[in-house]
C-alpha cells in the first residue's frame, strides 16, 4: 500500500520530467500518430487480405499504429529513458533513498501505460472519425484491454530489460531501435504481411512477440479473431523479460 | 583492559568501524586491509591520491558495493546486509551525482523529500545551500556549482544522522567552499557525524576533527589536521632579513637565499626565537618580516605519500 503511495507520487515527477523532455516525447507521443497520418493518407484506399477476411487498410493502420505507439511508449521511452537515468548517474542516486527499487519501476511502468492508453485512445478516435475504424465495445472491448495491459506490462519489462544490452547512453537509439525496428517490419506493423509473406517472415513473426501483440489489437479495431494464445505469448515474453531484468538490471553505469 | 560495560557505551560512540577491509575490481586491487573508526559527532576526512581507494571505501559504507573481506559496520548496520535499513538514516553526496535535468530545483527537493520519514523544509534546504535564487531553475540551467549545492542539498533533505560526502566541495568557488564548511560544521554542531574525501588540504584543515591519509588502498596516517604526519613537533622554520648591522652569530645565521631572506630551522622554536631576538635587541639589527614557519597539512601530506611511493 505504501509501495503504491510512493509509486504513485514518483509518477508525477515521471510524467513532468517527461514532457519538459520535447525530443523524446516527439519521438515516443507524436512519431505513431505522424506515421498513423501518412499510412493512411498514402495507402488508405484499399482493402489488404488477412485469412480469409478483408479489410480496410485503414482501418488495418489504424490497428497496427495503435499497436506501433505502445510499443514506442512502453518499449522504446523506457528502454532509452531509463539506460539515460543509469548512464548519467541519475538511478545511483535514487538508489541511495529510501524510494525502492518496485516503487520506482511501478512508476516508470504506470507512465508508460497512461502514455500508451492516451496515444491508443487518439488513434482510435483518429480513426473513428476519418476512416469509419471500428472503436471497440463490449466483449470486444473487454478482449481488447486484456491485450492492450499485458502488452503494457510485457513490452515495459522487454524495455528495461533491454537497457541490459545499452553500454552507455550515446548507444541507446542505436542499439534500441536496433531491436525494434526490424521486428516492427517482419511484424507486419508498417506493411500488412499478406496471405503470401515468406514462410521465414512468417516464423520470425510467430517467435516474437510484437505480431501477436499486433494482432490481438487488431481485433478490437478490425473485428478480426481474437486468440487467447496472442495473449499467451506476449504474456510470456513479459515474463521471460522480468527474470532477465531482475536478475541483471544494473542501476548504476557501466564503466 | 575493557569490560564489557566500557565496550557497550564505547560501541555507541561509534558511528563508523571498518577492519580488514579487502575489495579487488579483476585484477585491480582497489581497497588492501583498510581499518577505520569514526566517532559519533566526528567529522572525518579522508585525504589521498587519486586511485587511492577512498571512493571504493566510501561506497562499501555506503552500501552500493560489496565489499571481498574484512567487517563493516555503520550506525550498527552491516551495509551489505541490510542497507535498506540504513537508507534513511544517512545521506550521501556521491563524488558523480545527477539528478533528473528536467525537474526544477525545487521539484527535485520535494520528490527527495518524499521518500523519507522526517524529511527538512525545502526553504530551509534551499538556504543552507544558498539556492534560493534558484528555486524554479530547471536543474539542467544551473552551473557545476550550482548543482554540487544541489547534490548536497538532496543529501540533508532527509535529516540523515550521517552524512556521505565524497569531495563535496569541487567546483564550488573560494566562497561557496567557506559557506559549505559553515553547513558541515553546523551539521557536526547538532551531533550529526560527516565522512568526507578532499583534495584540498584547507578543507582537511578547517573542516576535520580527524584525518586519515589513505594510500594504495590502505591507511597511512591518521591523527588531527595539526598533528598529522607529527608536523606538530617536526621542524619549524624561522625566516627573517636582516637590518644593516653585523651577522648574526653562529647558529643564528642559517642560509640567505637569493631574495636575502635567512632561512633558520630549529627544533626548539621559543629557545631560538629568544636567542635571536636578545641578538637583535643588544645589537639593533632589525629583523625584518620575521615569521615562523611550520609545514602545512600540504608538507605533511606530500611527505607522507612520498614515503610511500618509495616504499612500493
Ligand atoms: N567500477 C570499477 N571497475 C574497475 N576498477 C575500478 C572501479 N572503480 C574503481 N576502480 C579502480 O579502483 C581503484 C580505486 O578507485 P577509487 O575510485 O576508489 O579511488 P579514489 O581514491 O576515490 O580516487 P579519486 O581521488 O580519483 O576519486 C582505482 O585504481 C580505480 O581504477
Ligand atoms: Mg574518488
Amino acid at each position: 500500500m505504501n509501495a503504491l503511495r510512493l509509486a504513485l507520487r514518483q509518477l508525477r515527477y515521471v510524467n513532468k520530467a517527461f514532457w519538459r523532455n520535447p525530443p523524446a516525447a516527439f519521438f515516443t507521443f507524436a512519431f505513431p500518430l505522424m506515421f498513423l497520418v501518412i499510412f493512411t493518407s498514402l495507402l488508405g484506399h484499399g482493402t489488404v487480405q488477412l485469412g480469409s477476411r478483408s479489410i480496410n487498410v485503414s482501418t488495418y493502420y489504424v490497428a497496427s499504429m495503435g499497436s506501433f505507439s505502445l510499443i514506442s511508449a512502453c518499449f522504446t521511452n523506457l528502454a532509452l529513458s531509463i539506460s539515460f537515468q543509469r548512464d548519467t548517474d541519475i538511478l545511483k542516486r535514487l538508489d541511495a533513498t529510501p524510494l525502492t527499487r518496485a516503487a520506482y519501476f511501478t512508476s516508470r511502468v504506470l507512465h508508460a501505460l497512461f502514455v500508451s492508453i492516451l496515444l491508443v485512445v487518439i488513434t482510435a478516435a483518429f480513426g473513428a472519425a476519418f476512416y469509419h475504424a471500428s472503436v471497440p465495445s463490449g466483449i470486444t472491448l473487454v478482449r481488447f484491454l486484456t491485450m492492450l495491459l499485458v502488452g503494457a506490462a510485457s513490452f515495459s519489462a522487454l524495455g528495461v530489460a533491454a537497457t541490459i544490452a545499452v553500454p552507455n547512453a550515446n548507444a541507446g537509439p542505436a542499439v534500441v531501435n536496433a531491436m525494434v525496428l526490424p521486428l516492427l517490419f517482419l511484424s507486419g506493423i508498417f506493411i500488412p504481411l499478406g496471405n503470401n509473406a515468406p514462410t521465414w517472415i512468417v516464423w520470425v513473426a510467430r517467435i516474437f512477440p510484437i505480431r501477436h501483440f499486433a494482432l490481438g489489437m487488431q481485433s478490437g479495431f478490425a473485428g478480426t479473431s481474437f486468440q487467447w494464445s496472442d495473449v499467451l505469448v506476449v504474456g510470456l515474453w513479459g515474463l521471460g523479460a522480468l527474470v532477465v531484468a531482475a536478475r541483471y538490471f544494473r542501476f548504476e553505469p557501466r564503466r | 583492559m575493557t569490560t564489557p560495560t566500557q565496550s557497550a557505551s564505547s560501541s555507541t560512540e561509534v558511528a563508523i568501524r571498518v577492519s580488514g577491509l579487502e575489495k579487488s575490481y579483476g585484477s585491480v586491487h582497489a581497497v588492501r586491509g583498510l581499518d577505520l573508526e569514526v566517532h559519533r559527532g566526528e567529522i572525518f576526512a579522508i585525504l589521498g591520491p587519486n586511485g587511492a581507494g577512498k571512493t571504493t571505501t566510501i561506497e562499501i559504507l555506503e552500501g552500493y558495493r560489496q565489499r571481498d573481506r574484512g567487517s563493516v559496520e555503520v550506525l550498527g548496520i552491516d551495509p551489505g546486509r541490510q542497507r535498506q535499513q540504513l537508507k534513511a538514516r544517512v545521506g550521501i553526496v556521491p563524488q558523480q551525482a545527477s539528478s533528473d535535468p528536467f525537474l526544477t530545483v525545487e521539484e527535485t527537493l520535494q520528490m527527495y523529500a518524499g521518500y523519507y520519514p522526517h524529511p527538512k523544509g525545502i526553504d530551509e534546504l534551499l538556504t543552507v545551500v544558498g539556492l534560493q535564487e534558484k528555486r524554479t531553475s530547471r536543474v539542467q540551467r544551473l552551473s557545476g556549482g550550482q548543482q554540487r549545492r544541489l547534490d548536497v542539498a538532496i543529501a540533508l533533505v532527509g535529516d540523515p544522522e550521517l552524512l556521505f560526502l565524497d569531495e563535496p566541495t569541487t567546483g564550488f568557488d573560494p566562497s561557496a567552499r567557506h559557506e559549505a564548511w559553515g553547513v558541515v560544521k553546523s551539521l557536526a554542531r547538532l551531533g550529526k557525524t560527516v565522512i568526507l574525501t578532499t583534495h584540498y588540504m584547507d578543507e582537511a584543515q578547517n573542516l576535520a576533527d580527524r584525518v586519515a591519509v589513505v594510500a594504495g588502498g590502505r591507511v597511512v596516517a591518521l591523527g588531527t589536521p595539526d598533528t598529522l604526519g607529527a608536523r606538530d613537533v617536526a621542524t619549524a622554520e624561522i625566516r627573517f632579513r636582516l637590518g644593516e648591522g653585523p651577522r648574526p652569530p653562529e647558529g643564528l645565521d642559517g642560509e640567505t637565499d637569493a631574495s636575502g631572506y635567512v632561512h633558520l630551522s630549529s627544533l626548539d622554536v621559543t629557545q631560538t626565537l629568544y636567542d635571536l631576538t636578545r641578538w637583535s635587541l643588544e645589537t639593533g639589527v632589525e629583523l625584518e618580516g620575521l615569521q615562523v614557519l611550520r609545514p602545512t597539512l600540504e608538507d605533511a601530506y606530500l611527505h607522507l605519500i612520498a614515503d610511500v611511493e618509495e616504499m612500493a
